[in-house]
């Protein structure tokens, strides 16, 4: 359907058309229907209200929004929802244990000090926690973890504790295998 | 920002996907969506359709034949990346893909599409052209071969016609007693490269038996030096024929000044980067040897 078509409709509707889609979101199975310009961040965070994935630039620098989809950290704000569809998604809601016992990368920050504010902090633990499944013996030097990391920016702690977590989030994982 | 209204569609085959390509000329194939989508939440692109290519499965997978490395377009960058088969055919790919963003947009982002967006400063198209690679192109009842040396036009401009679809990548296996690097320079590890030139050298009886050079990020398009080329033809790859090589290639550098970088610096890292990356790939050729 041409945008100009779909501009057409009547005043007070919605001119976005509706796609259905279905995805697994932290085990659960969820359906919805939604524009296809609908991103993927804003489904999470909108339409699950699944808040702790967190919306920066919107355009792939900053990290934030990092989830893990399809077993692979990936930028939502980069994806649409409907490209989602029959995917298996994992935010940071996902991550401690149901009784609240905290992931080691999230004990990890804990113990290092990782954070202030905490806005970047889910797209930190995706990111890292998606690298450390993948890679469970990590080259640990500054520049390898630097070069896992640059995908996310900081805006207030520093990165020198953030460095030092993924070092220990690393140990405390091996240590829990 | 949010995206314009747009429709869409996931069809199964490249035909189905042709189809819808055909029937609107602003309609846009998906990809992996690492450009494209932060160029339409901008609004800089506000394509009418989206022909979401992911569940094409003819487009997947890779395949290293003879002397030549077969990647479908849908192929995402990590995967290539961390292909056993495809480090040992041509290690230079993993080079270069490791300077592409980071890991968590090579995760999402496609061969294809990176080659198909064709962004003058980024490195996989520079790649293609430098080993001298092609790509496989598909329209209604029909498909044809483009070499890297006729697909780059200008800045996010290909040879690809209306109603064509970029479907497989075709890079060459590394040739015997060749050496190759890659090097760029980035304001920020992960950002578009300022400048990077990759190098392929073949060496025999220690001079230049071939040599291949292209740059990106210092044009309108990713462009090979062939006066640097020249230059080291027939000549040992250090001393005065490499500072003829690296003079010549600031020449190339064309960018105009913009926030990040000045044309006369764009001239010095071209010219720098020329005569890094020669001096290590014909460090790497004499140690294949």
């Amino acid at each position: 359907m041409a945008r100009s078509a779909m501009r057409g409709t009547a005043l007070g509707q919605s001119p976005d058309p509706r796609v259905a889609v279905s995805m697994t979101v932290n085990g659960e199975r969820v359906e919805r229907e939604v524009s296809p310009r609908m991103l993927l961040s804003d489904f999470i965070r909108h339409e699950l209200g699944l808040t702790g994935t967190h919306v920066g630039c919107e355009h792939g620098v900053c990290g934030c929004c990092t989830v893990i989809i399809d077993g692979k950290a990936g930028r939502s704000c980069l994806a649409f929802a409907v490209q989602a569809d029959g995917a298996d998604i994992r935010t940071i809601e996902s991550v401690a244990g149901r009784d609240g016992t905290l992931h080691p990368v999230q004990q990890a920050f804990r113990e290092c000090h990782g954070l202030q504010c905490g806005y970047c902090t889910p797209g930190f633990v995706m990111s890292i926690l998606d690298y450390l499944e993948d890679n469970p013996d990590p080259d640990l030097s500054e520049e390898a973890i630097r070069e896992v990391l640059s995908g996310n920016l900081c805006r207030c702690t520093g990165y020198k504790n953030i460095v030092a977590a993924f070092r220990r989030s690393a140990e405390l994982m091996r240590g829990s295998q | 920002m949010k995206p314009a209204l747009f429709s869409y569609s996931a069809p199964q085959s490249v035909e189905e996907a042709l189809e819808v390509l055909a029937s609107d000329e602003m309609a846009r194939p998906l990809a992996g969506g690492q450009s494209l989508i932060p160029t339409m939440n901008f609004r800089i692109a506000a394509p009418s359709a989206l022909v979401d290519l992911r569940r094409i499965g003819a487009l997947n997978g890779r395949a290293v034949e003879g002397d030549v490395i077969r990647v479908g377009a849908m192929t995402r960058q990590r995967d290539l990346e961390r292909d056993g088969a495809v480090q040992r055919a041509n290690p230079l790919i993993a080079e270069v893909l490791g300077n592409v963003a980071h890991i968590v947009i090579r995760n999402r982002g496609t061969v294809g599409g990176s080659i198909a967006h064709a962004d003058a400063a980024a490195e996989l198209p520079c790649m293609l052209l430098a080993t001298g690679g092609s790509v496989v192109a598909r329209r209604a009842g029909g498909e044809r071969t483009i070499a890297a040396d006729d697909l780059f036009l200008f800045h996010m401009t290909t040879s690809l016609e209306a109603g064509e679809l970029l479907t497989e990548v075709r890079i060459p296996a590394l040739p015997p007693r060749t050496g190759y690097a890659f090097q760029e320079v980035a304001r920020r590890h992960g950002d578009y490269a300022l400048a990077g030139v990759c190098a392929l050298v073949t060496l025999k009886d220690g001079v230049c038996s071939s040599v291949r050079l292209a740059a990106c990020g210092i044009a309108s398009k990713p462009t090979r030096l062939a006066e640097s080329e020249a230059a080291l033809l027939g000549a040992p790859p250090e001393g005065e024929a490499l500072g003829r090589a690296s003079d010549a290639a600031r020449d190339y550098a064309t960018a105009a000044d913009d926030r990040q970088a000045s044309a006369d610096y764009r001239r010095d890292l071209v010219s720098a980067l020329v005569r890094r990356t020669v001096t290590k790939a014909a460090d790497r050729a004499r140690e294949r040897a």
